[in-house]
């Protein structure tokens, strides 16, 4: 299997929102080209006829009752924001100016 | 009193309810004792002196009231920072929760304070929980009191060192792929990863959904057993809590008796990359357990080799999803809101300052897991992996009671020798990966010191989901048989701080 590129770390940093500096992409795309290199090993299994598992407990859907119960007062849930305005988070602009 | 910090959380429990100590004594010697020792050790990243103390308050009060106490009433203990505690300070050992205080208790947190365990403060561990050294944290490492040169082992290292550095009777960590049983192992002390689903994660601050599970550590088997009893259960906050009843751990710890038990030796977990010292003390452990009249036989689990592979692909494609939640817009650290950038560039911003390399790292491993086109070969085939770790751990199981290992194919390294070497770190969590793919139950318990270092060796013992009495009924037995053998606990041995 192909190892991973610079360019590519540098994609996937974009695509986790981390703003990489230089240096830290070269340094990030060799080592994970060796862990990339040693987890690979897992695809020896790929062909086989075997079901995935993707969770240890066979549970679907846990539903709960559809109640009003106590929970945080706004002031409680907005004690942590960086910013707040109006019992709201406030956040920096989400789209362009035009 | 300087004895009290030597007692175990049995035996503290015990004079309190008589009324031979009070709990504000007991809190108080444990208070000093941080004090004292934890600038060298750094178990602690915050000391909640107050807040213990008024939790031994309210114990107190409730004896000289004659109101009936939980079997752990008034014995303190140290707790992960991954758990969140409302007004107490939580950080998950990362840049990015630095200073945040959450308006809620983890499930756990509360299940702690209604059974009157005194919450001395929040421990030390690896950033997010990944690691095996606690080199990872935002905060500095924390030292093995066996050692301050050496790791604690991780993620859990502030928890264990507590507990070895005689901070706290009890403690808890979280265990996503050993970091319950490695730093107990390292550490000389006692530690369970329960049956996946039995601790609520509830409030505990996500890694990898699927294999996160908060369990006890103590010194002892049955101080262990006490808080596992103390701490799970059903909580329908969690919606992959477990609804049955929980196994008889304390009762299964006092047994001390294993005659009759079918016990397995995994031959995958040997040979190259093993200490000697470490296979040494694991072999005796393995004797000492027919002497005791257990029947052992060696099982064979081929795919074990495969765990490694497929958790470093599982837990990082967890970790990518769960960490996305860290964007500055809620809560902790937002770094560039200068007015002029837009939020996702805020966000990424906010990131690169505020994770380590570590996290960094298995984001972008994590993201490249899931991408189109390397989905099937990578995450699909881990997810094929763990189908056959499972079946592996069945047939075992079908013909014995429980597995035994190493925890470790090491004991304690010194820290910075695999600090940025992720491959080599990796290989710490080699023996305990696979119980968090298939979601049983483990523990590890001290069975001596290797020789070649004299530093702490674990014995790993493996049981079905939902059969953790098990590993308490082995451990408690072979813990009775050691410290008969040694004529003390092995902490005894740990050089005085």
């Amino acid at each position: 299997m192909p190892g991973i590129t610079r360019e590519e770390v540098a994609h996937l940093a974009r695509l986790s929102r981390l703003e990489l500096q230089a240096e830290e992409l070269d340094h990030f795309a060799e080592q994970l080209d060796v862990i990339i290199g040693a987890v690979a090993r897992v695809s020896e299994v790929a062909g086989q006829d075997v079901p995935p598992t993707s969770h240890p407990l066979p549970l679907t859907n846990v539903m709960r009752a559809d109640e009003v119960r106590p929970s945080l007062t706004p002031d409680e849930a907005l004690a942590g924001a960086p910013a707040a305005e109006e019992q709201r988070f406030r956040v920096p602009q989400i789209l362009g100016e035009d | 009193m300087t004895d009290l910090i030597r007692y175990t959380a049995a035996e503290t429990a015990t004079a309190i309810a008589q009324g031979d100590v009070s709990a504000v004594e007991v809190a108080q010697a444990h208070l000093d004792r941080i004090d004292a020792v934890d600038k060298r050790v750094n178990a602690f990243l915050h000391v909640d002196s107050e807040g213990a103390l008024s939790a031994a308050r309210a114990v107190d009060a409730k004896r000289a009231k004659g109101e009936e106490l939980g079997p752990l009433a008034g014995v303190p203990l140290a707790l992960k920072d991954v758990f969140t505690t409302k007004g107490v300070p939580t950080t998950a050992g990362s840049k990015i929760l630095e200073g945040w205080v959450p308006p809620y208790d983890a499930t756990l947190t509360g299940r702690l304070k209604d059974a009157g365990i005194v919450i001395l403060g929040k421990t030390n561990m690896d950033e997010f929980a990944m690691g095996s050294s606690t080199e990872n944290s935002a905060y500095g490492p924390t030292g093995n009191p066996w050692d301050l040169s050496r790791i604690p082992g991780g993620s859990g290292g502030g928890s264990a060192a507590a507990l070895a550095a005689f901070e706290a009777p009890l403690a808890i960590g979280t265990d996503t792929g050993g970091s319950i049983r490695q730093p107990g192992a390292v550490t000389g002390t006692v530690g369970v990863k329960p049956t996946y689903g039995s601790v609520s994660r509830y409030g505990l601050i996500a890694f990898s959904s699927s294999l996160d599970q908060g369990g006890p550590c103590a010194r002892t088997v049955l101080d262990t057993a006490l808080l596992h009893e103390a701490i799970a259960g059903y909580d329908p906050l969690d919606s992959t809590s477990i609804n049955a009843p929980v196994p008889a751990v304390v009762e299964a710890a006092k047994l001390r008796d294993v005659r009759g038990m079918r016990i397995g030796v995994v031959k995958e977990f040997a040979g190259e990359g093993y200490q000697a010292g470490v296979m040494q003390r694991f072999n005796e452990s393995v004797e000492l357990l027919r002497e005791l009249g257990a029947e052992v036989v060696e099982v064979s689990c081929p795919s074990f080799t495969l765990a490694m592979p497929a958790y470093y692909l599982i837990a990082p494609s967890e970790a990518s999803s769960n960490l996305a939640r860290f964007d500055a817009m809620r809560y902790g650290l937002r770094v560039g809101d200068d007015g002029t950038r837009s939020a996702e560039d805020v966000t990424a911003l906010t990131r690169e300052a505020g994770f380590g390399p570590e996290v960094k790292r298995r984001i972008i491993l994590g993201t490249y897991a899931l991408s189109s086109g390397y989905y099937d070969a990578y995450y699909g085939s881990a997810q094929k992996v763990r189908t056959l770790i499972s079946r592996d751990f069945d047939a075992a199981f079908a013909g014995v009671d429980v597995l035994v290992s190493p925890t470790t194919p090491t004991t304690a390294f010194p820290i910075g020798e695999r600090a940025d070497d992720p491959l080599a770190m990796y290989l710490a969590d080699l023996c305990t990966i696979p119980s968090n793919l298939a979601g049983n139950a483990a523990m590890s318990l001290p069975c001596g010191l290797a020789p070649e270092d004299n530093l702490p060796v674990g014995l790993q013992i493996i049981a079905p989901a939902m059969a953790d009495d098990r590993l308490y009924r082995v451990g408690g037995a072979v813990e009775a048989a050691l410290n008969d053998k040694w004529g003390h606990t092995l902490l005894e041995e740990a050089p005085a701080l």
